[in-house]
């Protein structure tokens, strides 16, 4: 399915609000939802329930905590393919199918396969990358971060 | 990050349960206390091993359809201050050195902007541009046309409790 071509949902003013003010600081307390509800001037049962419908709509992929793999000693590494057009869902699925690929994109770019490796050691990241490579007989470019300048994405509702 | 705090990081990886007491569910789930799990999780806020906590929104649906990986090959005495200059842009949501594949990919620079539409993510390239200025030899927008997979962070197994 091509996800940019879905359509944008009308969200409503409580949903905007809720993904404008919760993007980070849900409070770590016996009652979150409780506390981050009152700031909205919701009640608890229905911010749960504006969560799980913004879930299942796929308005949002993820509630939770959002983890930086570098800091608990695990290892995240940006790689890239140069795909045949005829090949790209095959091989876009093998990809898809290991376990240490978190993200896979398609770019418009010679290199059109762009993913991410990661998993606590690089040997099992670089077992994966050497996995697709085999299966493939095609190079993954590997795109380790040399230096990070920064990483926040908040995106406006 | 002790093994306790590996198996929080697997309990919650794929979020947080919906309930009313989330992190007494993990702590019921883990055998911990309700009180370990949340001091331990306020722990690795500070720490950076959590980024923040709340909810991710899917691009697409709130309308960025331009999600462009800007690319830049930046002389390599001056990528790292003119990295960070990038990296403060307000528009600019992930900032990275990385390694060039030359001849096939020169870019050594990675920006990441995400737009409504590709004239508001070139207006965003081009100012990026601006701060790199002749330092700059040559760089390139890649859009995600797919998104093919996206999962949280799944870095734990199964990690046992002993």
């Amino acid at each position: 399915m091509n996800r940019t071509d879905s359509p944008v949902l009308p969200l409503s003013e409580i949903d905007r609000r809720l993904i404008n003010a919760f993007q980070g600081g849900f409070p770590v307390c016996e009652r979150p939802f409780q506390v981050a509800a009152e700031a909205l001037g919701l009640d608890e049962a229905s911010l749960i329930a504006r969560i799980e419908a913004l879930l299942a709509a796929g308005v949002l992929s993820r509630f939770g905590p959002l983890f930086n793999a570098d800091r608990m000693g695990g290892v995240n590494v940006l790689a890239a393919m140069s795909v045949p057009a005829a090949d790209f869902e095959a091989l876009a699925g093998l990809v898809n199918r290991q376990p240490e690929i978190a993200h896979n994109y398609r770019r418009e770019h010679a290199l059109n396969l762009w993913f991410v490796g990661a998993a606590e050691t690089s040997e099992k990241v670089e077992s994966a990358f050497a996995r697709i490579e085999a299966a493939s007989g095609l190079p993954v470019y590997r795109f380790p971060k040399e230096r990070e300048f920064f990483v926040e994405l908040i995106l406006e509702a | 990050m002790d093994s306790v705090d590996l198996a929080l990081v697997a309990a919650c990886q794929a979020g947080l349960p919906l309930t009313p007491r989330p992190y007494h569910a993990i702590a019921a789930q883990l055998g911990l206390t309700a009180e370990e799990v949340m001091a331990r999780m306020q722990a690795m806020l500070q720490r950076g091993v959590i980024r923040r906590i709340g909810v991710v929104p899917n691009h697409y649906a709130l309308g960025y359809v331009a999600n462009g990986m800007t690319v830049w090959d930046v002389a390599d005495e001056q990528v790292d201050a003119l990295g960070k200059a990038v990296g403060r842009l307000g528009f600019v949501s992930h900032c990275y050195r990385r390694p060039r594949h030359l001849p096939l990919w020169p870019y050594n620079l990675f920006a990441m902007v995400h737009a409504k539409t590709r004239g508001e993510a070139e207006a965003y390239a081009a100012r990026i541009a601006d701060v790199l200025g002749a330092a700059c030899r040559q760089s390139d927008i890649l859009y995600s046309t797919r998104m093919l997979k996206k999962t949280g962070l799944r870095i734990v197994d199964q990690p046992p409790l002993s």
